[in-house]
Formats: C-alpha cells, sequence, structure tokens
C-alpha cells in the first residue's frame, strides 16, 4: 500500500501541534417533520487537522454539513466558526468567511467549462461591480487575469487536471468531476473545506489520487479538513480524529484507531452488519 | 480549437475574439456596418434598423432568461418605460439623446427591479406569469396616466439631433441605433467573462450550490433583472427616436413572446444567439412577405391568399429549427465554423 507509507511517513514529520478550534457544532439537534435527523450533536474541529465524520447510511452525515454550511437551520444548538456563532449567518456569508464544501452528489455547473467552475469559487472574493464588468476595463481584466494565473499555477496544476481546463464539465468521468469540485473550493480561499464522501464511487487509483490530494491541502495549503467519509482506509490513514455518528447521535469521538476499535462502532459500522440488532438496541435507548 | 493557433498567456487566452481569422472577420463586418446606410435604400435601412432595436431587447432577455434562468416576458412593456421617458424627456426638457437614453436605461431597470422581486420565491412558470401581470400593470399605466403619457392617443417626439442636425430618416437614425447596439453587446458579451456573468449561470444551472459559493441569489437575480431591463429600456428608447410616436399598443405582450422565441430559435445563454434569433425572427417574416409581393404580379390574389400561408410558414419554421437543433442558431453557426476550422483536416 502506496499510499499508507506516503501518509504515515508525512505524518511523522508533521506535529499536531495547533490545537485552536476552528469549527464547534454545539448540541445542535435538526428534524425533518418525525424524523430526527440531527441530535444533540457536539464535536469540534481543530485548526490544522484533518477530522472525518463516520457512521452508517442515513446516520445524519450529510444533514450535519448542511446544517454546518447554512442549508439548514437546525431546530436547535449553536454552531461556531472561528469563534463566531454563525447560527444567523446565511450561507453566502458563511462561504465568504472561508466555508468552502463539496457535495456528495456532485454539483458541478454542467453549462460551463471546468476553468469556468473553479473560478466561480472565487466569486466572494472578487471586487468586479457591473460596470467593471460590461466594460471589462481595469479592475475586471486585471482580476480575472491574476485569478486565471493563480488557477493555473496552483490548483489546475496541484490537481492534474490541466488536460480537461477547457471541457465542459459534463463530459468528464465522475473522478474527474470529483476532482475539479475539490479544485473549486480551493479556488475559495477557504480556512475550512468541508468534503462530503469525497471518494465515493472511485476506483482505486481515484482514491489514492485524491488521498494525496487531500492530505497536500491539509499539509501545503494549511486549510483544515473535515470529511464524510465511507471508506475506512482512507480515514484511517489520513484522520487526526474520528466521530462516528449513528441515528443522528454522536456515538464516540477520538483517534482513529481508538475510535476503530470502540465497540459500538464495530457493531453499528464495521461489524458483521447485523443491522437489525443495531436498530433494536438503538431504538430501546441503547 | 482552430487549427495552427497557440496561445501566449492568459490574457490572449481570454480575448473575445482570439483568432486572426476572427479578427479579420470583424473588421470586415465593422466595415459593412459604417457604409450601409450610403448603399442601401429607405426600406433596408428601416428594416436594419429594426433588426439592431430587436438585438439590444433580445440579448437583454437573454442575459435574464437565457443566462440566468428566469422567465420573463416583460420585455416589450420594459422597452415601454424607456419609450415613453425617452418621449418625456425629449418633448419636456430637450436634454441630449445619449443622456436621455441612460435615463430611459436607468428607468426601465428600476421597473426590473420592483418586478423582479418575487423572483427569490417564484421560478419558472410562476415567475413569468407574474411578468405578465406586471406588464399589463405597466399598459394601465401607459393608458391611463393621461397628464404623463398623453394616454390612449400616446406622445409624439420631436427627432434627435446631433450638432443641431435631425436625425429623421432609418438610413439617419442609423448613426445613433448602430453604435450603441455593438457596444452593448460588447457590455453583454464582457459581462460573461467576469464573476457577474458566471454568477449568473450558476443562478441558472444550480441555485443551491451557487449560494454555498458565496453568490447572494436575491443581489444577483435582481441585479440580473436590472441589466436585462436596462437593455430593454435602451431599445425601447431607441425604439422611440425611431418611430417617434408611442402609443400603449407600441409594445404589447405578443413583442415580449417575439423576444422569448428570438432567444429560444437563436440560443438560449449565448450572446450570438440572441443576435442570430432577433435577425431571424425580424427577417424572416419580412422576406416571406417580399416573396409574396414578387407572386403579386403572376397571381393577383397572392397577397391574399398567401398571408395566412406565410404565418404558418413562419411558425413551421420556428418550430422546425427547435427539434432539428434545439441548442438554437448559435450551435448551427458554431458546427459550420468547425467544419471550417479544421478543413482540410477531417475529423
Ligand atoms: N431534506 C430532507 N427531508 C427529509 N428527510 C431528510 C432530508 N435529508 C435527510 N433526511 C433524513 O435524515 C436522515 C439522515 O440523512 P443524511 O444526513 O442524508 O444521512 P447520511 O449522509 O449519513 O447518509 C435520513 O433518515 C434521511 O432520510
Ligand atoms: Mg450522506
Amino acid at each position: 500500500m502506496q499510499m499508507r507509507q506516503v501518509s504515515q511517513s508525512a505524518r511523522s514529520i508533521e506535529p499536531p501541534l495547533l490545537n485552536q478550534e476552528i469549527l464547534a457544532v454545539d448540541r445542535v439537534s435538526l428534524s425533518f417533520g418525525g424524523v430526527k435527523a440531527l441530535s444533540n450533536v457536539s464535536f469540534s474541529v481543530k485548526e490544522g487537522s484533518i477530522t472525518s465524520v463516520i457512521g452508517p447510511n442515513g446516520a445524519g452525515k450529510t444533514s450535519l454539513f448542511n446544517s454546518i454550511s447554512g442549508f439548514y437551520k437546525p431546530s436547535e444548538g449553536d454552531v461556531r466558526f472561528l469563534g463566531e456563532n454563525v447560527n444567523k449567518i446565511t450561507a453566502p456569508e458563511r462561504a465568504e468567511r472561508g466555508m468552502a464544501r463539496t457535495f456528495q452528489n456532485i454539483a458541478l455547473f454542467k453549462g460551463m467549462t471546468v476553468l469556468d467552475n473553479i473560478k466561480l469559487g472565487r466569486h466572494a472574493h472578487l471586487k468586479t461591480n457591473v460596470l467593471d464588468a460590461l466594460f471589462y476595463f481595469g479592475r475586471a481584466r486585471r482580476e480575472e487575469c491574476e485569478l486565471r494565473r493563480e488557477i493555473e499555477e496552483r490548483i489546475i496544476d496541484f490537481l492534474e487536471i490541466d488536460h480537461i481546463r477547457n471541457q465542459s464539465v459534463a463530459n468528464l468521468s465522475y473522478g474527474l468531476q470529483k476532482r475539479v469540485e475539490l479544485a473549486r473550493a480551493l479556488a475559495m480561499q477557504p480556512k475550512i473545506l468541508l468534503l462530503d464522501e469525497p471518494v465515493a464511487g472511485m476506483n482505486r487509483e481515484e482514491t489514492e489520487d485524491m488521498a494525496r490530494f487531500i492530505l497536500d491541502v491539509k499539509e501545503e495549503w494549511g486549510v483544515t479538513v473535515l470529511m464524510v467519509e465511507h471508506d475506512m482506509g482512507l480515514v484511517m490513514d489520513l484522520s487526526d480524529h474520528v466521530v462516528c455518528l449513528n441515528f443522528g447521535k454522536v456515538i464516540t469521538e477520538g483517534l482513529p484507531g481508538d475510535v476503530q476499535a470502540h465497540p459500538d462502532v464495530i457493531s453499528a459500522y464495521l461489524g458483521s452488519g447485523d443491522v437489525a440488532a443495531l436498530r433494536k438496541k438503538f431504538k430501546e435507548g441503547k | 480549437m482552430r487549427i495552427g493557433t497557440a496561445k501566449e498567456n492568459y490574457l490572449h487566452d481570454a480575448a473575445l475574439f482570439d483568432t486572426n481569422v476572427q479578427r479579420a472577420w470583424m473588421v470586415a463586418l465593422a466595415a459593412a456596418l459604417l457604409v450601409l446606410p450610403f448603399i442601401s435604400g429607405q426600406y433596408i435601412g428601416y428594416l436594419v434598423c429594426l433588426v439592431l432595436i430587436n438585438i439590444v431587447s433580445t440579448t437583454g432577455l437573454n442575459i435574464l432568461t437565457g443566462f440566468t434562468g428566469l422567465v420573463s416576458l416583460g420585455q416589450a412593456a420594459f422597452m415601454g418605460v424607456g419609450a415613453y421617458t425617452v418621449a418625456i424627456l425629449e418633448i419636456n426638457a430637450g436634454t441630449p439623446f445619449l443622456l436621455n437614453l441612460l435615463i430611459a436605461g436607468g428607468a426601465a431597470s428600476l421597473v426590473g427591479v420592483v418586478v423582479g422581486l418575487p423572483s427569490l420565491r417564484v421560478k419558472g412558470l410562476y415567475l413569468a406569469i407574474a411578468t405578465i401581470a406586471a406588464s399589463v400593470i405597466l399598459h394601465f399605466v401607459f393608458a391611463n396616466w393621461t397628464s404623463v403619457t398623453g394616454g390612449v392617443s400616446g406622445l409624439t417626439m420631436p427627432p434627435a439631433s446631433i450638432f443641431g442636425f435631425e436625425l429623421v430618416q432609418p438610413n439617419q437614425v442609423y448613426w445613433i441605433i448602430m453604435p450603441i447596439t455593438v457596444v452593448m453587446l460588447f457590455g453583454a458579451a464582457n459581462l460573461f467573462r467576469t464573476r457577474i456573468g458566471r454568477a449568473f449561470i450558476a443562478i441558472r444551472d444550480r441555485d443551491i450550490s451557487a449560494e454555498v459559493l458565496g453568490i447572494r441569489l436575491l443581489r444577483y437575480k435582481l441585479l440580473s433583472f436590472a441589466i436585462s431591463s436596462f437593455y430593454a429600456g435602451v431599445a425601447g428608447g431607441l425604439w422611440a427616436y425611431f418611430f417617434r410616436v408611442i402609443t400603449p399598443e407600441s409594445f404589447p405582450l405578443m413583442m415580449s413572446i417575439f423576444f422569448l422565441a428570438a432567444i429560444i430559435v437563436g440560443g438560449m445563454g449565448s450572446i450570438l444567439g440572441g443576435i442570430l434569433g432577433a435577425v431571424f425572427m425580424t427577417m424572416v417574416p419580412e422576406i416571406l412577405k417580399m416573396m409574396v409581393g414578387v407572386l403579386s404580379p403572376i397571381w393577383p390574389d397572392a397577397v391574399a391568399v398567401m398571408s395566412p400561408v406565410r404565418i404558418i410558414v413562419f411558425g413551421g419554421l420556428i418550430i422546425f429549427f427547435l427539434i432539428f437543433e434545439p441548442d438554437g442558431l448559435a450551435e448551427i453557426w458554431r458546427n459550420i465554423r468547425r467544419f471550417f476550422h479544421l478543413w482540410p483536416f477531417r475529423t
């Protein structure tokens, strides 16, 4: 396993020294009609870490991401980002403050090229106004040029997508689309990157590439990563901290090895797959 | 990419016309636009002006509907706002035409923003109906605010003038209409090279994920309404200078449908598509009319018999294009270009 070696040696070089919390989820609950998608979820993400949220399908991971990025309003609890309570802050404003995300079912803009999709990521940080845009003088031209150069040199090179930059995203393979979505999120100059199942549906090689990118994002770009992932190999290799959700509740959290070994996690997620017994156990209130 | 071109830098790569051949064509087109009024007769001059005015308005609607995905049937009414504004300013203030046209655009875009307010909540057909309602209200205002709009008999205004020289004939008004159309087309094309145009397209393609990228939906939807109705307002102002009589019936709902048809036939979300669509929708009925005219010496009843046929043929052509090329005339044009670019190599 090439990837495992690379990532572990890389991690041993960098000590986990940053202990400041960048994101905190504090007793968050969310329901859809009768369904409680999240109940009383609390955890925090340390700056400069890779934190993973695991849990079986329907555990509430995507709902958690939607609550963090501002799509859903939790019925109770707070989300704090960079020390600020963002409950009343809209999704676009959270994006401006440095929250970027990708989606479980890719959300690229099909009518645009790869390059334009990536450029969209920078939207909130650009200053071009309508008059600049209509005449394409001064600021508009300068900003577009700088943006183009930076995307080419930092993002397209890094993610190895030079060959597709002018293609329409609609024609790309699934793996490449996921990569373009990551590129767009990086163009947002994020402080935290939320990745919803970044390697789902990818083959082995694509998965290893993505793992390398995620690690580089943390180590070279200094961006904190919070990801939802099913691929336990990936989670164990990359994560500094793991949170396990089931039925909308945090079962346990901690170091990857400890979480993996936790009996409830084993039965909930990694275990024999006896779902019926598990549901019964949780319905009875654990 | 065109055979035999290599991009030297990013600025180059992002240019609107990026090859020498394209630039040569643009020069030829510019030359044609400059000599046209000297060689064309009254009738051709009239048609060209009409086409240009329709291009401005269609391009505006394309920004809103084709690029931002907000369907509107208010474009003609917004043109009306622009036309009345110009007429009122020309009659009462006698301010320079360029200023009048800017104010006309501004007035229409204010109205457009108000009409666009429901767009955060409603989409598609519902928004279309809201814009129809706005058209009806504006028509009512044009017809009944008699002290300002002249009521049902409308307004008759003096011609535009440059340095005391009055522009009366189509071939004279052309010198206002043509340059403004060119500037506005460049403006629209430029818009989509920047964050604003990209935000519009993002809203069209998936408005929820646009928010996660930091795009404020309401602000950008209203901005799209504002820009689109600015184009309509200026087009309406040009229309006023061209016809110089404005009544409430000058801008019927049918005209809004005409613009919508133009972007569908020409190509939604393509500047070239708006141009081609406006040309097609304006010229094809005229060409059919001419063909009937040619027949009439041989066949005296031609006009009576062929007029309904003409309309059916026009409708049939629209349907034919929609089925044959749903991406519009712009896509047909691109296919032709692609063929010649790769020529003599086959793909
Ligand atoms: N928009 C929604 N409306 C109703 N129920 C929802 C919605 N989104 C999620 N849910 C429900 O919330 C629970 C958690 O779903 P989700 O967050 O997608 O889980 P995960 O991402 O862990 O697979 C599921 O029971 C799901 O059916
Ligand atoms: Mg999910």
